[in-house]
This record gives structure tokens, sequence and C-alpha cells, in this order.
């Protein structure tokens, strides 16, 4: 072989082939120990779909639960000061200050007489309204909200279970006077709810104010979102409804708070857990893949490769891992999960996308972190002894 | 049997060897043992301690069961403002109340509070004026059995709050709502007269409802003001329940007497406490408070849910990472098993020393896995719910168990990879 015929070759070598000589080292050493490479694999993708999963949980959880709080009726009460009605535009009053942020429905009281001279309250409200925000009611059929033609005609009422006795029998209409004005309601069904609900009539608003003359004096809200955007929303009330009482309802806004950091620092504790200890199982099988290679790494310094190649080589073959790991255990995190979310919550989980660059950054610096040990006793590796065998 | 017994003593041998020579690989491999198993303790012990826990936190948004007279008339209480007359319906014994401590689930009453409604007329700027006045138990001591407790509006009621000091349940001092002590002037440390007594303002209330525009005081006051002594008008009892499902609603009268009746009567939901009550206090009806028992079962349920899943990934993490750490072990012990065959030893001698070694392993680093993972589950308890989390001693056992599972899963390939090599490959270590 004449030496002109091996001088391109050289050149090539040294001509920038430097690049691919690397990632083909990377390469063939994760083809031919294929088994200790795909459980080093298979511990990164374990670590960052775990890790993924409990990251999405952490802020999709904490939403859903605010959900779940709603289902507590009001947490901000609006009243006319001492009694009195609120103004004719509170509710539209009402939306512009919640801005799509929560639920509300209007009420008016009176109390009423019935024939025997019973007091009993009467009450004027928006049916559809407080089937989204008092979904605690246990109601056996709900009044279709159509105005009366004329008085007095049977208005359709809900009645609370304890007001009902004060029915006539057979379903007959129920007579009712408020200040020399009479209706007759029909009970279309029952409400329950163990609280003062129980013993009052409700009837539709229109069929309310035409009968009474009395409008909207309390609106109920059941604002959503953290406590801190609650009590924005509260303000933003506060500051629309200058000549009313706008009440926090302080028992459910605080006890929403305390369940939500409960859960909230529960959470966080079981993720930093999970994160260790897949951290540690990263950790282990990085580091029996590594010792398992360490003839080569014998072989590779024997022939003269240098303390900086060797650890450059490492720490890319680590991130490679790191990435490789990351991406399909941030899929499989997320659908973990979904179904979590799904079988738990009964609704879809929102992606955040924000958590894959976390991952991501996770894996690669627990691969790295793992390689540390390793890359200090390879400094230490004599090549001689461990290719006799020592 | 001379060489049986020497058999088993070089088996012994062997093993503590092992332990002995190969201190910083046991370290390594018995810490990820522990290591697992404190996360498992620690999760398994949260997991099964929250519910409770989380229902405890529930419970600060009130009372979950109201007791009322059987015979009471309608209520009317209309914008948050209870307009029924004070003397009007039907009233409960206060003499009766102990009693709801008399019922199967009585260790889940974690408190009571009657109530009492009243009026006083009380002097202002603009003259005399009614004033509501609510009567009713503050830290209020008193005995079933043998048993010493104390309840009231303090327990059940924890977003009052109040400025100065709560008043004595024996005393004739009263708490200002908020708006009232604003209209009269008032601070505490002054004194308010009712209905032409004295009597000190120990505290100014703030409660966002109602009570903000009342006098607060003891239940003994009240019942001086109505002139009905020992009545209570209503009782707010807070319960631990389990959440709410199909068998909960059941009405028990419907239910024929035998397992089926029992089971429902010995479960804690908060209709079958609601029974017990009313079966205890005479001519009393009790019920749950739809508002808070209905949604207190389906958050306690998600929340319960979610860690419980959340346990499950702890689980499988922890288990992944001890069958790496002993893979890897194993694995770095070829050249030993290559050893121990090329002076003869069967396969199943060398499988035997290794299991024997991982067992003991597990062993010791999983008491001390569950003895750390007990002492995180309590600081987890203590920083997050500022109470103890309560560890089951049936939880070691179990622990072990899965610990052991998992290290000889874990090990067993690696194990038998190992015996299966060619003792030369293995003394090279090229295998």
């Amino acid at each position: 072989m004449s030496t002109s015929s091996l001088t391109p070759i050289s050149e090539r070598r040294a001509s920038g082939h430097h690049v691919s000589m690397f990632l083909r080292m990377i390469f063939r050493a994760a083809v031919l120990r294929r088994g200790r490479a795909l459980s080093a694999l298979i511990a990164v993708c374990v670590a960052a779909a775990v890790s993924t999963t409990l990251l999405m949980l952490q802020f999709d959880a904490q939403a859903k639960l605010q959900r779940e709080f709603r289902n507590y009726g009001a947490n901000i009460i609006i009243t006319g000061q001492d009694g009195t009605s609120l103004p004719a535009d509170a509710t539209v009053r009402v939306d512009s200050a919640l801005a799509g942020r929560g639920v509300w429905a209007p009420f008016a009281f009176v109390i009423a007489r019935t024939l025997s001279g019973q007091a009993i309250v009467v009450v004027g409200t928006d049916f559809v309204r407080v089937r989204e925000i008092d979904q605690f009611w246990s109601v056996s059929a709900w009044p279709e909200t159509r105005p009366c033609p004329q008085l007095p005609c049977p208005m359709l009422a809900l009645v609370g279970v304890r007001a009902k006795q004060a029915f006539p029998a057979h379903d007959q209409p129920l007579e009712l006077t408020f200040q020399g004005r009479t209706i007759q309601v029909a009970a279309a069904g029952t409400v329950q709810t163990g609280g003062p609900e129980d013993s009052r009539i409700y009837i539709s608003l229109p069929d309310f104010m035409a009968w009474s003359g009395i409008s909207t004096s309390t609106i109920e809200i059941a604002a959503t979102g953290s406590t801190a955007e609650i009590n924005n929303s509260l303000v933003a009330l506060a500051r629309t409804f200058p000549d009313a009482e706008v009440q926090p309802v302080r028992r459910i806004l605080e006890g929403q708070a305390r369940v939500l950091y409960r859960t909230r620092s529960t959470m966080l504790a079981a993720a930093i857990l999970v994160a260790i200890t897949a951290a540690l199982c990263v950790l282990s099988t990085l580091m029996g893949w590594l010792f398992d290679r360490r003839r080569d790494f014998a072989i590779m310094k024997a022939i003269g490769a240098s303390d900086r190649l060797l650890n450059n080589f490492f720490m890319a073959e680590s991130a490679a891992l790191g990435i490789a790991g990351a991406l399909p255990g941030f899929v499989i995190g997320l659908g973990t999960a979904a179904w979590i979310s799904s079988a738990n919550f009964h609704s879809a989980l929102t992606p955040r996308l924000s958590v894959l660059p976390i991952v991501l950054c996770g894996s690669v610096a627990v691969t790295l972190l793992a390689a540390l040990l390793p890359v200090w006793r390879l400094h230490r590796l004599q090549p001689a002894a461990i290719l006799r065998g020592e | 049997m001379a060489a049986c017994s020497c058999r088993n003593n070089l088996f012994a041998r062997l093993v503590y060897e092992s332990f002995r020579r190969q201190k910083r690989r046991k370290l390594l491999a018995g810490s990820a043992i522990a290591l697992g198993v404190t996360v498992a303790t620690a999760m398994i012990a949260v997991a099964t301690g929250v519910g409770d826990k989380i229902s405890r936190e529930l419970r600060t948004i009130g009372a979950n069961i109201l007791i009322t007279p059987q015979e009471d008339t309608l209520d009317l209480e209309a914008g948050g403002v209870n307009l029924k007359p004070p003397s009007d319906g039907a009233f409960l014994r206060e003499s009766d109340l102990p009693l709801i401590k008399s019922i199967f689930w009585h260790h889940n009453v974690l408190g009571f509070a009657p109530m009492l409604p009243a009026s006083a007329t009380v002097q202002t700027a603009q003259g005399p004026r009614p004033v509501p006045v609510l009567g009713t138990y503050f830290a209020h001591p008193y005995s079933y059995g043998k048993e010493a407790l104390s309840t009231g509006v303090r327990t059940t009621n924890p977003w009052w709050k109040v400025e100065g000091a709560w008043p004595d349940d024996g005393s004739q001092d009263v708490l200002l709502g908020q708006k009232l002590a604003a209209e009269l002037h008032l601070e505490p440390g002054e004194s308010v007269t009712l209905s032409g007594n004295a009597h000190k303002v120990s505290g100014i209330l703030f409660t966002g409802a109602a009570e903000d525009g009342e006098v607060v005081a003891p239940i003994a006051l009240a019942q001086g003001l109505l002139g009905r002594p020992g009545a209570v008008r209503r009782v707010f009892v807070s319960a631990l329940t389990k959440p709410e499902d199909a068998f909960a609603r059941v009405d028990p009268k419907t239910l024929p007497q035998g397992p089926i009746y029992d089971r429902w009567y010995c479960s804690p939901y908060p209709q079958s406490i609601a029974y017990q009550l009313q079966q205890a206090i005479p001519n009393s009806h009790a019920e749950p408070i739809r508002q808070v028992s209905q949604n207190e079962g389906v958050i306690l349920s998600r929340v319960e849910g979610l860690l419980f899943l959340i346990t499950i990934a702890a689980l499988l993490a922890s288990a992944l990472a001890v069958s790496a750490a002993m893979a890897t072990t194993m694995f770095e012990r070829r050249a030993e098993v290559g050893l121990m065959k090329a002076l003869g030893a069967a396969n199943y001698s060398v499988a035997s020393v290794f299991f024997a070694e991982t067992a003991l392993l597990c062993l010791l680093s999983g008491i001390v896995g569950f003895i750390a993972g007990t002492v995180l589950a309590h600081q987890i308890g203590w920083r997050i719910f500022g109470s103890n989390i309560e560890l089951q001693p049936v939880l070691l056992p179990v622990v072990l168990l899965l610990a052991g599972l998992v290290t000889l899963a874990g090990s067993a390939a690696a194990i038998r990879r190992a015996v299966r090599l060619d003792p030369v490959f293995a003394l090279r270590n090229t295998g």
C-alpha cells in the first residue's frame, strides 16, 4: 500500500470527520449494548413520564378543584342597603364586573301569608341561573319559567319540602297574600337543601315582580378562580356597587383557600419524592451502563483519547439519552395525566406545553448528574489494569 | 450430617463476608432500597391519611348536620336575616344535647353549637331600638359519661373572627357584630345595655354574615331574655363523614333489618349520622345540610382519588429505582459468580447465596426505610396539615413484603444472567 493512496483518507479524517466519528461512537455505543442502553433509556423515559404527570396535575388539579368549589354555591353576596332593592341595571353591572369569571342569580324576598294566616317566605328568582349556581339543591322538578298571562292564575312554583306542608291536599294551589294582593301558586316540584330554602316558595322573578311590585334585592354570585382572582372580583363588584353591601361568604372562601393550599402542598411533596426516586432510578441505571463499558473507555484511553474527549463523549451521550428519554416520557406522562384527570375529575386535561422545557431540562440535568461519578472514576482509570481484567 | 452443617456454615460465611468486604456496594444498594421504601411508606401513609385531613379542613366550611325541633314552624329567613319571632315555634332541650355523644359515630362528631335567637332593646343615638341577640356556646365545657369535653362555635364556625376576647360561656359578657358595634360606637372592654342590663363587650365579631349585625351571647343570657330557660332553637353539628353514594341516600325505613340496614347504619354517611342524632335527641329532626355535606363528599373523593393515583405513580417509580439499583449491583458481581462456578458451585447454590444476600439487604434496608418513611410522613403531616399522620403498624409487613418482591424481581434477571454466564467470560469480564 503506497503512501499516496493513504493520504486522501488521513486528509479526509483530519479535515472534519471528527464530528461524524464522535456521533458514530455515540450511536455504536447504544447499538452494541442495546439491552443496557434500552434500560437506561426506559429509566429516563419513566422518570420524565412521572414528572410530566405530576407537573401537569399540579396545574390542572388546582383548576379542577376550584371548579368543584363552585358547587358550594355563592361565595359573594350583593344586597341592597337595609334590605332595599338593587338598581334596575344591577345584573348588567354584575356581568361587566365579573367579566365571565363566575355565575350569578337574582333573588327578591317577601313574607306572604296563607289563607290560614301562616307566614311564609316567597322568593322571586331566575330558575335557569339558580340551577347553575345552586347545584347542591335537590329538586324533584323545576318549574318552567313562563310568565303568567293574567293574575290571578296559579303560578308554577318550586316549593321547599317543609313549605309544602302548607299546601292544600290533592295538589291544590295555595293562595298567598302580600299587601292585599293575592296569587295562587301550584307546586311544580320540591326543593330540599337542609337549609332555609326548605321553608320557602320560589316563583319566577317576572311573576314575583308583577305580583309584589318588589324587584331584586339580593344577587348571589359564585365567582371562579383562585383566592386572589376571587378577591379581585370582589373588589371590582364593590367598586361597581358603592351603595350596596358586597360581602364575601367567608366560610366558603376560607375553606376553599385552606383545602386548595393543603392539596397543592401534598401534591408538591409527592412530586418532589417521586422526582428524587425517579432521578435515583436514572442514576443507578446509567452508572451500570457506563460501568459495563469501562473496557471500551480503557481502549479509547490506550489508543490516545484525551480525558477531555472522554468527558465530552460521556456528557454528550448522557445529554442525548436525557433528550431521547424525555420526549417519549413527556408524551406518556401527558397521556397518564389526561387519564387521571378524566378518571378522577371526569373532565379533559388542559395540556400545558410549558411543562415540556421543564421536563427536558430536568432529564438532561439528571442524566448529566448521573454521569458525573463515572466521569470522575474514568479519570482515575488505568487502561492497562482494565484491559488485564483487574 | 457433618457435610450438611459444613455447607450451611460456608453459606452463612459467604453471605457474611459479602456484607463485610463489600461495604460500599452494599451501602449503595441498601440506600436505594431504603429510599424506595421511604418514599413508598410516606406516600402510602399520606394517601391513606389525606382523606381524614382534608375532611377536617372541609369542616372549616361549617356544620354539615342541622338538628331542629320535630314540630317546628317554617323558617322566615330572607336575605340572610331571620325574621321569625324568637318566641314562635318549638324548642329543643339544652339538657339533651350531650346525648349527641351517645351515637354510634360519636367519635366523628367534632363539635356542635346550639343556637337560640332572642331580642333585646338597646339604646342608640336615635333612641331605643330592638336588636337581634343570638345565644350560643363558644367553648362550652360538658361531659358525657366519663368524658369531659368542650364544644361551641369556636369549633364549628372557625371563620368567625373576634377582635378582643371570646366571652366565657358562664359569663354575662357578649360579642357585638362589627356592623352593630360601629353603629353603637362600642369597643371591646366597654359595656352595652341590653333590655336594661349592662353587659361587658368582650370582643367585636366578624363573620361576613347576618351575625355582623347582632349581639352574640352565651346561651343562658339569650334564654333569660326570651324567658325560656334550657331552650334551644336549633343545633349545628360538625361531623366527619364519608362521601355520599347512592346507598347513602336510601331511606333507612325502606331497608330490611339485617346486614344491609347495619351496613347503612354503621357507615359514617351524613344521612346515617343525622338519623342516629334524630334517634338520640328526643322530639328532634336532624338533616344533612346539602350545601356542605354533598360538596364535601365530592371534593373529598376527588382529592383522595388524586392522591391515590399519585401514590401508585410513586410506588412504580420506587419499584423501578430499586429494581434498577439491584440489577446494576448484581451485574457488577459477575466475576464473583465466575469464581464460584469455577470452584465447582452449582447454579442454584450461587443463586441462593445472592438471593439470601438480597433478602437480608432488603430486610435491613426496608426497616431503615420504613422508619425514615414514618418520620417523613410525620413531617408532611405537621408541615402541611398541622397534625400528625397516623401510620398503621400493619403497614410494616406490607411494605417489607412489597420491597422484598420488588428487590428480588429486580435482582432475579441479573442473577439468572450471571449464573448462566460461562465462568471463563465472567472471570475475564467480557460477558
